[in-house]
């Protein structure tokens, strides 16, 4: 797929997968087997049909092959650019051992682009195909996120008036407070949010259960079902000395001030931003290649990734590593902060890292890293953002006490159903997993969703 | 929905206003303690301001801001009819008010607004209250007769001897206590007024509560830009606080974060008052 020049883009915060044209995206689904017993839709965790949306895109059927996916994913056009597909639908394809499975992602986010730009559902210019809802039902949502999303175009497609209720100011949950714009414009996921609003789904902005309103209330309000999607969103620090420095951030406030808020455009925009020379990523996932990437983005010097075992047994997708190697992102492995240093104003100064190595493998079969006595390593460092992962939000939890969980502090839920220990209310997505996926996410809210359909005796 | 203005008034002309607006899902629920999070405009930034007052029967809040940056400012262009884009709560836990007896509360500068409330919630349960206020001078003194109306007593301290005491509000409050027993003392203000506050009640050994103002982005527990130190472990102040045990924060570390944008908080209000000053011309 087209991308842009490496060079170019850490100027930018463009899209840097460019996208298929007609022409290439007719190519590609040509070359799909239209297998007897396709693998692909075995992979997707939210059950797309591919073998039949690829062969309407071979035939040129555009509008056909966006209603094929449709039927069961709410966000083809987020989906198509942040599945890990490598391990999903395209991993599944028969066509995978080949190294050159059917470009699926791709084809989708094609797909998806190629009918929002004809089919602008927005506010402004009603559409009259759009549906509203038809049946006397109304259901809730809590959180905005994927999970939620899904719950709702589920429920929405078959005439139930559906409310989500999310805490922050816009809609979408990591899709954009998380998820930089250079990976998945705002625009995309404004456009999927403004198809589901067309169907009739209502979104309450600064709304946040368990404070705002809680759960009964809701139920009050005449919702029959609740669905929890509120996310892993906690940060975790590493509790070490000097993690209060200025300059020292979680991955979730980096972020969030950069895509939530904008602040890469201050001060057109009034939130203000780190604007780090050296900066410092700890981790090695997903959520640290986005905040390296960022922060060359921002124009930064030098952005280093600590990471405590070696290139190899980092979970970021490989396309991201990739992505981030050549736009000029460094790795420091087998290394482990220990502490950070900061001057008398409490300004973050520099990081010393113990250096690693690692061990024999262990119980999981990874080899785990061990430090190597009396070997430290001090690197001089403005911005150090911590991506070591998160935790339940404990505030919703905290305000439902009748709310099972399980003891890593997630909710606790039917895995049949996706309810959870209060009848009618149903959990999906990172808090109920913790941190996972965007596919699986929509996966619980479909799941959840069916649920719904089944109790109030719609047909699916 | 709109967050529309009911009513605007100018407590201290150029630097202090209360503004009562509708939040009708919000006032039912909020207490002493809460605070929101609102936004202004659709570039704008996202600000805690305390709830100084509620009023459930009419669904309105109250908040007494202190113009010092580019969201207060924006927030003072608003006029009575006015809508505030975003406003986002009751966050915070509230605070813990119990009957005990004799609580001394001490508000200084904006920080009185959100000790008002306090103070009337400790009132409200039995709890006989002392109020000490402080400011510069006595034009920049706030809430003193709200306060009187429920306080056992009001005591003035300004910085010019305006009014009251000459000097400042923890030498009221160290021969308030040297003669009294209290059962708590409450204090609301800039940090340096909390930190010498907790320095006076530690030497009587009274159990003191402050309500920190870090900086905060989301105010629902998910940045950690507000973390603050408490008995040496890490708190967020929107979810864990914003009110704690005054002897066990660490200050001058809530002191330096206080700071951490102060380059580009000057530029921003700097490009505010060259637009604003530009759209006056017009
Ligand atoms: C930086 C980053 C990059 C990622 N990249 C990828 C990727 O490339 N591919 C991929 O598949 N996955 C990726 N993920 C993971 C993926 O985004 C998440 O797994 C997914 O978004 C989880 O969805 P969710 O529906 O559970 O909730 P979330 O997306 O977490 O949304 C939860 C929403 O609930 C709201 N909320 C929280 N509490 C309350 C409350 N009390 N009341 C009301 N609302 C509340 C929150 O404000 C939020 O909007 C990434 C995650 C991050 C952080
Ligand atoms: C829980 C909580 C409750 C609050 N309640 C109130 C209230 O009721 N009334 C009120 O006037 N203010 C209150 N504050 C402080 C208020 O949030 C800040 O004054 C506001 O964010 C400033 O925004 P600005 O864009 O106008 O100025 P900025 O440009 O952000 O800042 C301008 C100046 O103010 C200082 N400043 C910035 N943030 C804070 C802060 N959080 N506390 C103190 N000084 C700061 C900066 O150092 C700078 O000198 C509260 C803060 C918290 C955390
Ligand atoms: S939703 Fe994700 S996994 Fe499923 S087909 Fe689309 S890209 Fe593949
Ligand atoms: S498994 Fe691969 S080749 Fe076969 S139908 Fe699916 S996408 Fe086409
Ligand atoms: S303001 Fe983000 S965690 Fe408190």
């Amino acid at each position: 797929m087209p991308e842009q020049d490496p060079k170019t883009r850490i100027h930018n915060f463009s899209e840097v997968a460019l996208g298929y044209n007609l022409e290439l995206a007719i190519t590609e689904a040509k070359r799909c087997l239209q297998c007897k017993n396709p693998t692909c839709q075995q992979g997707c965790p939210v059950d797309v049909d591919c073998k039949t949306f690829i062969r309407f895109v071979a035939e040129g059927k555009l509008e056909e092959a966006y209603l094929t996916i449709q039927k069961t994913n709410s966000l083809p056009a987020v989906c198509g650019r942040v599945c890990p597909q490598e391990n999903q639908c395209e991993g599944s394809c028969k066509l995978a051992p080949t190294g050159q499975p059917i470009a699926i992602g791709r084809l989708e986010r094609f797909v998806a682009d190629s009918y929002y730009a004809k089919h602008p559902c927005d506010d402004d210019k009603k559409q009259k195909e759009c549906i509203g809802p038809k049946s006397r039902h109304k259901v809730a949502a809590i959180g905005s996120g994927p999970s939620s999303l899904t719950f709702a175009g589920y429920l929405a497609l078959r005439g139930i008036k559906v409310t989500i209720f999310e805490a922050l100011h816009e809609a979408g949950g990591v899709l954009v407070y998380g998820i930089p714009e250079f990976r998945l414009p705002k625009k995309i996921v404004h456009t999927e949010l403004e198809a589901l609003k067309a169907m009739g789904v209502e979104i309450k902005t600064n709304y946040v259960v368990g404070s705002t309103l809680n759960l009964q209330d809701i139920f009050d309000q005449g919702y029959e079902a609740i669905f929890i999607g509120v996310g892993a969103g906690l940060p975790r620090f590493l509790g070490l000395e000097g993690e209060n420095l200025i300059g020292v951030y979680s991955a979730n406030e980096y972020l969030t001030r950069v895509n939530l808020m904008r602040a890469y455009k201050f001060p057109d925009y009034d939130t203000p931003l780190p604007r780090g020379q050296n900066v410092v990523v700890i981790g090695g996932g997903n959520v640290a290649m986005d905040a390296a990437r960022t922060a060359l983005r921002l124009g930064a010097k030098k952005v280093y990734v600590v990471y405590r075992r070696t290139q190899q047994e980092m979970p970021a997708r490989r396309e991201e590593l990739h992505h981030a190697l050549d736009e000029g992102v460094r790795l420091k492995v087998l290394s482990s902060p220990v502490k950070f240093l900061g001057d008398e104003q409490g300004k973050l100064q520099k990081l010393v890292l113990q250096k690693m190595e690692l061990g024999e493998p262990d119980a999981s079969g990874r080899r785990s890293p061990i430090p190597i006595p009396g070997q430290f390593e001090e690197i001089v460092t403005d911005l150090a953002i911590i991506a070591v992962g998160t935790r339940s939000n404990p505030l919703l939890l905290q305000a439902t006490p009748q709310l099972k969980l399980n003891q890593r502090g997630y909710i606790e839920i039917n895995p049949d159903t996706g309810e959870t220990s209060i009848p009618n209310v149903f959990a999906g997505g990172d808090i109920v997993t913790g941190a996972a996926t965007v596919v699986l996410a929509m996966g619980a809210g479909r799941k959840a969703a069916q649920e719904v359909a089944k109790r109030l005796k719609l047909t699916a | 929905m709109g967050f529309k203005i009911v009513k605007k008034r100018v407590l201290i002309p150029g630097r202090v206003t209360e503004v009562v607006f509708l939040a009708p899902d919000i006032a039912p629920t909020a207490k002493p303690g809460n605070f929101v999070i609102i936004r202004v405009r659709e570039n704008g930034e996202r600000i805690p301001l305390t709830i100084a007052d509620k009023n459930p029967e009419q669904g309105t809040i109250t908040i007494v801001y202190l113009v010092v940056g580019t969201t207060t400012a924006l927030l003072d262009l608003l006029q009575e009819g006015d809508e505030i884009l975003d406003v986002c709560g009751p966050l915070g836990k509230p605070t813990k008010i119990e009957k005990k007896g004799e609580v001394v509360c001490i508000g200084g500068g904006t920080g009185i607004a959100a000790m008002h409330h306090i103070a009337k919630g400790h009132a409200e349960v039995g709890n006989k209250v002392i109020s000490i206020i402080g400011a510069r001078t006595k034009d920049f003194l706030l809430f003193e007769e709200e306060l009187a109306k429920f306080s056992a007593e009001v005591l003035v301290a300004t910085n010019d001897g305006s009014k009251g005491h000459k000097g400042l509000v923890t030498e009221v409050l160290d021969s308030y206590l040297a003669n009294h027993t209290v059962q708590e003392v409450v204090a609301v203000g800039p940090v340096v007024m909390m930190k010498a506050v907790a320095e006076v009640t530690k030497k009587y050994n009274v159990f003191t509560t402050v309500s920190l103002n870090p900086i905060m982005v989301d105010g629902i527990g998910m940045c950690g830009a507000c973390r603050v130190s408490v008995d040496g472990q890490v708190k967020f102040a929107c979810v864990d606080g914003p009110e704690f045990d005054a002897h066990k924060v660490d200050f001058d570390e809530l002191m330096h974060r206080l700071n951490s944008y102060k380059q580009q908080e000057e530029l921003s209000y700097k490009q505010f008052c060259e637009c604003h000053g530009k759209e006056k011309k017009n």
